[in-house]
């Protein structure tokens, strides 16, 4: 309990110094940092349109957040979320576009093939780090590489459309992640099914790692293996299947993206959501529900740039300057927790030399 | 019991600690503690593992700050803030972990710290420690590397850093927990050296033999609370020993006779390599049956390692069969070994027995979580995780701040090592396999820990015991298995052996008429 009240104040307290320094930041560029945060966050909420937008981004950021920390988690680094997640979106592209079924189906095998190949994605590393003592870290940024040059040819090859050479086709309404009702909804925004796959996403790691039987061992391996091999727990196999969670999690970010925000799929391009999804598990504190916290505050901040660009002197760079402020205090977070504690204690000293009773908790 | 002696002449305090107190979250390491050492004594401070001992010295020494009480050093009222305060009123420490730098030699991790201007002066400063290290016997070649010297060295330059600094008060953290019985002789020596050139020590330990060799007085905590200050002269072991641990204690367990029954363990022929892909076990061949506790002694690395890790499932023999009552062990993987009643008590209880991280709840499902009533469908349940972890601390006594929330890394020693004893005990195992049982804990928790196994034999269980401690394998064992480079020695009757024999064989050399 205690734990998790420090790790909350940490995190908001690395929020609050993020939003500081890009203060500072748009001051010195002789900007109005009100003004700024006030267009910021009104191009990420302003109407129910602009708020559709932001958890179309969220949606992504959550799902590859919810992968870095799962892999976390279990005692694993993943850096691979955006290779995972061009797997995932290259699967699931390629059942929406040559596949014909009924939608409910079609939707369902889309969201299947996105998940099994991340989670293809994220065998090798696994199985490399479980029998060769390969570190992930390695393992996972080549496999983001092989990822990019599959995309590469693959999508020219088998996928293009009729005119350009450089994209896949369109994914076809009957197999988009966009719905009529959630368009209806939000007024025409980016908003698709993904946000509910990452809801339920979120909900389902949650449930896996607080749980059952399957996260408290995946859990134990990833804290200290050898005791886990000692209780008999099956330590190589767990790993792989850990590090197959966690690319099956940054692949339905692909389907979420490629499906349902992009409504296509691009070579050449290695999605940063990969990336941001270490800084969404960061901030998050590799919690589920914390991650999809972060990821709607990240969201915000990724739709809103463009707006405050519009409207003032402030250039977009700024709101990426405050999240790479953020995820600095964040990884710093142990000397952020401890000057919260000691100001705690400070404080419950000076209650108590106030108090005659004294030690009283 | 402080200030003067019935009659003598007033005696000076060097340090005086009066009401100390120190909470951590969830424990109170240190409740109205007093100590008070007088000059040019040697004054032991004797508890329990966790009884608090660390952190009332690292209190003397600035490295905690007190959440009450005064201290005094030669009879005036101090703040000690920080280590360099602690070394400006002449106090230094030897810690549990030493603090030096491997690739330094012993002059530069002396003045490390120390140094004064920017350039040293290496041989001034050589010649101040040469000279000190001859003074106190200390026996130092000063322009060793680190990581060329034993582990008794390194404590000596520790010594001398503090020498260095002009100590007055030496205060040494259990500092025989990792010396040979050579080693140990020669720094109680060096210690009585101290003390007759002027030097105070305080000296923290929970074995009482050391204390009984060198320490003038000693004072004794339990749980926190200072129980006492005696003169060790005038104290028996034993009489130490009840205060430390709160109870009498015997250091001999009681146990009726064996009464063996059917085989439980055959190991047969069993070859298996070690880590330097050499044979480590060679045609071993050992029974163990119901009802009765099998010694395997041996110096360290002969096998039993090896052994352990083979019985376990961790590691495939090159040939030769194990069988637990007739059924087979060699296809099985270690769970099923686990499910078909052998129990493991490891050498390295933070390595392989804790996950530090988990709960102490969680970490005594950690091999049955799968298993009703613990889990249902694949989802955990936690009523009876927690009710579990519950009796078992219960049973075992094993004292954590928040009960079985409590994370196993904050758990002392002979705690952790309690609730693995109990994980593993639970559930009647037909075969247990201790391996190092009591390795680092203080005498109440050995003595627990020893009656336990004997409980164990005495409800008709076998039980194999892995110890490089003789006097452990002559406390228990009903039958000693001597074991020299992966290879039987011979199987003896305890009654019908000594330990000079044994070790005989440790060494290698047979028995005249053995096998
Ligand atoms: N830094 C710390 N944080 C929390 N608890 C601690 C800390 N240091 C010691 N403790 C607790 O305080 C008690 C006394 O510990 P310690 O002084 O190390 O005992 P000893 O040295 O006698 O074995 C133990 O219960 C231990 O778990
Ligand atoms: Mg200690």
């Amino acid at each position: 309990m205690k734990r998790r009240d420090d790790i909350l104040v940490t995190s908001l307290l690395a929020v609050l110094l993020g939003l500081v320094a890009g203060a500072l930041l748009m001051a010195a560029i002789g900007g109005d940092p009100l003004e700024g945060y006030t267009f910021l966050i009104k191009g990420g909420l302003m109407n129910i349109e602009r708020i559709g937008n932001t958890l179309a981004t969220a949606a992504n950021l959550t799902l590859t957040g919810l992968s870095v920390a799962f892999a976390f988690r279990t005692g694993l680094f993943n850096i691979g979320a955006a290779g995972q997640m061009l797997a995932g979106g290259l699967c699931s592209t390629a059942v929406a576009l040559l596949v014909s079924a009924p939608r409910p189906l079609l939707l369902a095998l889309t969201i299947l093939a996105g998940f099994l190949g991340g989670a293809l994605w994220g065998f090798l590393p696994g199985y490399l780090k479980a029998r060769f003592n390969v570190h992930e870290v390695v393992a996972t940024i080549m496999m983001n590489w092989i990822a990019y040059w599959t995309v590469y040819y693959i999508v020219p090859a088998r996928l293009k459309g009729a005119y350009l050479e450089t994209e896949s086709a369109l994914i076809p309404a009957a197999a988009s992640l966009k719905t009529r009702w959630l368009d209806a909804l939000f007024e025409g925004s980016y908003i698709n099914l993904g946000i509910l796959i990452a809801i339920v996403s979120v909900l389902a790691v949650h449930i896996l790692l607080k749980r059952t039987t399957l996260g408290f061992e995946l859990q134990a391996v990833g804290y200290n293996r050898h005791a886990a091999e000692s209780a008999g727990i099956r330590v190589e196999r767990d790993m792989v299947l850990s590090m197959m969670i966690a690319g099956g999690l940054a692949g339905l970010a692909g389907v979420s993206f490629y499906t349902g925000y992009a409504s296509n799929m691009q070579i050449g391009v290695l999605p940063s959501q990969g990336f941001d999804g270490i800084a969404v598990a960061l901030l998050g504190a590799t919690e589920p529900l914390g991650v999809f916290a972060s990821a709607l505050f990240f969201g915000v901040l990724h739709s809103g740039k463009g707006f405050m660009n519009a409207m003032t002197e402030i250039p977009p760079e700024i709101s990426d300057t405050i999240i790479a402020t953020i995820i600095y205090f964040t990884a710093t977070s142990v000397l952020i927790g401890r000057l919260w504690r000691g100001w705690r204690r400070k404080n419950a000293k000076r209650r108590a030399k106030a108090s005659p009773e004294g030690e009283g908790a | 019991m402080s200030g003067t002696l019935k009659g003598g002449p007033p005696v000076e305090h060097i340090v005086e600690m009066l009401n100390i107190r120190k909470e951590f979250p969830g424990v109170v390491a240190n409740d109205d503690v007093t100590l008070q050492v007088r000059s040019g004594e040697i004054h032991a401070l004797l508890g329990e593992n966790g009884a608090g001992k660390t952190t009332l010295m690292r209190i003397l020494f600035g490295l905690y700050r007190p959440d009450g009480g005064t201290i005094r050093i030669r009879g005036r009222e101090v703040r000690i803030a920080d280590p360099n305060a602690a070394n400006g009123l002449g106090i230094g420490m030897v810690h549990q972990h030493f603090q030096l730098v491997h690739n330094f030699t012993v002059t530069e991790n002396i003045i490390l710290g120390n140094e004064g201007s920017f350039v040293p002066d290496l041989a001034g400063a050589a010649r101040k420690i040469g000279a000190l290290s001859k003074r106190y016997g200390l026996n130092i070649d000063v322009n060793a590397r680190i990581e060329d010297v034993s582990v008794g060295m390194q404590q000596r330059v520790e010594i001398l850093k503090m020498l260095y600094r002009d100590a007055e008060l030496l205060i040494f953290d259990e500092p025989t927990s990792m010396l040979t019985p050579q080693e140990i002789a020669e720094l109680m020596g060096i210690m009585k050296n101290l003390v007759r050139e002027g030097k105070s020590i305080i000296l923290i330990t929970h074995k009482l033999r050391e204390i009984q060799a060198v320490a003038d007085r000693c004072t004794v905590i339990r749980r926190g609370k200072r129980i006492g200050t005696v003169d060790v002269k005038e104290t028996s072991q034993q009489e130490m020993a009840s205060m430390m641990v709160g109870r009498e204690v015997s250091f001999k367990v009681l146990k009726k006779p064996a009464s063996p029954g059917e085989v439980v363990l055959e190991v047969e022929n069993l070859s298996v390599l070690g880590s330097r892909k050499h044979r480590a076990l060679k045609d071993f061949s050992l029974q163990v049956r119901s009802g009765e506790i099998v010694g395997l002694a041996g110096v360290e690395g002969n096998g039993q390692a090896e052994l352990v890790e083979a019985l376990t499932g961790l590691k495939r023999p090159l040939s030769g069969t194990m069988a637990l009552r007739g059924r087979r062990l060699n296809p099985l993987s270690r769970r099923e070994r686990i499910e078909l009643g052998i129990a493991h008590i490891p050498e390295d209880r933070q390595k392989h027995g804790l996950v530090l991280e988990f709960s102490l709840g969680e970490n005594m499902i950690l091999k049955n979580y799968y298993r009703p009533p613990f889990s249902r469908r694949g989802f955990l349940r936690f009523d009876r995780i927690r009710e579990h972890g519950e009796r078992i601390i219960g049973l075992f006594d094993v004292r954590s701040g928040r009960g079985v929330d409590s994370p196993a890394g904050d758990l002392s020693g002979g705690n952790q090592q309690k609730a693995i004893v109990g994980r593993e005990m639970d559930g009647d195992p037909d075969l247990l396999i201790a391996v190092q049982p009591t390795r680092g804990l203080d005498v109440g928790a050995i003595e627990y820990i020893h009656r336990r196994l004997v409980e164990q034999r005495d409800r008709g269980k076998a039980v194999l015991l892995v110890s490089l401690e003789l006097d452990e394998i002559f406390n228990l064992s009903d039958r000693i298995v001597v074991v020299s480079g992966g290879e039987v020695m011979d199987v003896v009757n305890v009654e019908e052996t000594d330990e000079d024999e044994v070790g005989l064989m440790m060494a290698g050399v047979r028995r005249e008429g053995g096998r």
